[in-house]
């Protein structure tokens, strides 16, 4: 299997993650339940990933990273620990339903919510932020990369806006942690959520949220934590607040030997991952009824190409891909309803083809001669 | 004994500790300091001095500390 689903899970992992994830499940007890050897072990192991992931993101503390079982949790408890009926949000019409749907929750409680557009190729229509605002807007939350079409927002841009109007500024690091250099002191990001198993290239069942001292976010999730047992409330010290349940502690050693493959790798891999992907877009983009979306005017986005074929069902090509050439890709919505209503592929959906740091020049050339192939089919 | 709010800052605790080559372990917290549960860092009566200033020195989050006769 040609394997070009990175943006859905990176696979393989790195050499050691798998490794690591079966010694900690034959080894750690429970991370803070007891303090004998094996709890101290899982306990240590998951402070010790903390540290790091504090330091890889620009979080100045550690004790202010909290881990969460993905993405999606860490990004539902952004927004509801911070926002209520009282307030209003500013999002773009790029996000996934990780952040879409926490928002039309808190939109049906009676919080107040406004997109950024996208045009019908898929660029934010940025002049539109100021004309968003409202005297109670409170936060901007948006993803790094569209996991659609792989198009980076312009950060600088909406963190300066943020900055300018006093909002909280929630970024969705789900397509570039790990890949990218992140730095969200220095970007001016107040919140960071990640996934463990995209491009962090841990085990899945991992991720989690940087939070900037002085940001108070109301508990998700209540429950067990080890600690203050006969208090009725959630403690509210860092970052037991925001980690009621046990950890996953055999996924966050996973991380934690990811984290070993991303220290040695460097940025090389992401450059390595654009490369493969501009290659094959080279190779695509003037194929007889071949139409590709996002904008590959620049060489700053995410290794993602995603595409339709004339008229074709965008699953037909998928499955065509994957049953005739025994290539792995993403059909459909990509839960990303909002930027496939500004395309205009809410019917077709789109094929999505992403790349990871294992993937060939070869595989990426049969790919493209896949494409190929089904295209003059067509 | 130090006392934290969290395992997290017990864990600070440790390693500033062995870091620092400061004598001491984790041990589960006595009921008698705290009614709650979670571990505490056990150190000799001697080690005070110098753990309050890496405390101090580190920003270290602790809940209090304790001189227990055993």
């Amino acid at each position: 299997m040609i394997y070009l689903d990175n943006a859905a899970t990176t696979r393989p992992k790195p050499p050691g993650v798998a490794q690591a994830v079966v010694q900690a499940m034959e080894s750690y007890g429970n991370s803070g339940r007891g303090v004998h050897d094996d709890a101290l072990a899982a306990a240590r192991a998951i402070f010790g990933v903390r540290q790091r992931l504090a330091h890889r993101f620009g979080c100045s503390r550690a004790d202010h990273v909290a881990f969460t079982p993905n993405a999606t949790a860490a990004l539902n408890i952004a927004l509801s620990g911070l926002l209520g009926p009282e307030d209003h949000v500013i999002s773009t019409d790029w996000e996934h339903n990780s952040v879409l749907r926490p928002l039309y929750r808190l939109e049906e409680a009676g919080m107040g919510v406004d997109f950024l557009p996208a045009d019908s190729q898929g660029r934010l229509e940025y002049d539109r932020l100021e004309s968003l605002l409202r005297p109670n807007t409170k936060v901007m939350v948006c993803t790094h990369a569209s996991n659609l079409t792989g198009d980076q927002i312009d950060l600088t841009r909406i963190s300066a806006f943020a900055k300018a109007h006093g909002l909280i500024l929630i970024l969705d690091a789900s397509q570039t942690a790990g890949a990218y250099s992140i730095d969200m002191t220095g970007m001016g990001v107040d919140i960071l959520c990640f996934t463990g198993h995209k491009s962090m290239l841990g085990p899945q069942g991992t991720g989690g949220l940087c939070v900037r001292e002085g940001i108070f976010l109301r508990p998700f999730l209540v429950g067990g934590t080890g600690v203050q047992s006969f208090s009725k409330s959630q403690p509210e010290e860092w970052p037991t607040c925001l980690e009621a349940g046990t950890l996953n502690g055999h996924g966050i050693a996973g991380l934690s030997a990811a984290l070993d493959y991303l220290d040695e790798a460097g940025c090389g891999t992401l450059e390595r991952e654009r490369q493969l992907a501009r290659r094959f877009y080279d190779q695509v983009k003037d194929l007889p009824g071949v139409q590709i979306y996002g904008d590959f005017s620049t060489q700053e986005r995410a290794p993602i190409v995603t595409l339709n074929i004339g008229d074709w069902d965008s699953s037909q090509i998928s499955d065509e891909l994957a049953e005739r050439f025994d290539i792995a890709t993403r059909p459909g919505a990509h839960c990303a309803p909002r930027l496939h209503r500004a395309l205009g592929t809410t019917g077709q959906g789109a094929v999505r083809f992403s790349w990871g740091w294992a993937n060939t020049q070869e595989e990426t050339d049969r790919a493209a001669e896949a494409v190929r192939a089904l295209a003059l089919e067509e | 004994m130090v006392t934290f709010a969290t395992t997290t800052s017990a864990l600070a605790m440790e390693q500033a500790c062995k870091a620092q080559g400061l004598p001491g372990r984790l041990i589960p917290a006595p009921r008698r300091i705290t009614a709650g549960c979670g571990m505490c860092w056990s150190a000799p009566v001697e080690s005070r001095e110098r753990l309050e200033e890496l405390i101090v020195r580190l920003q270290l989050d602790v809940d209090g500390i304790y001189r227990i006769l055993l």
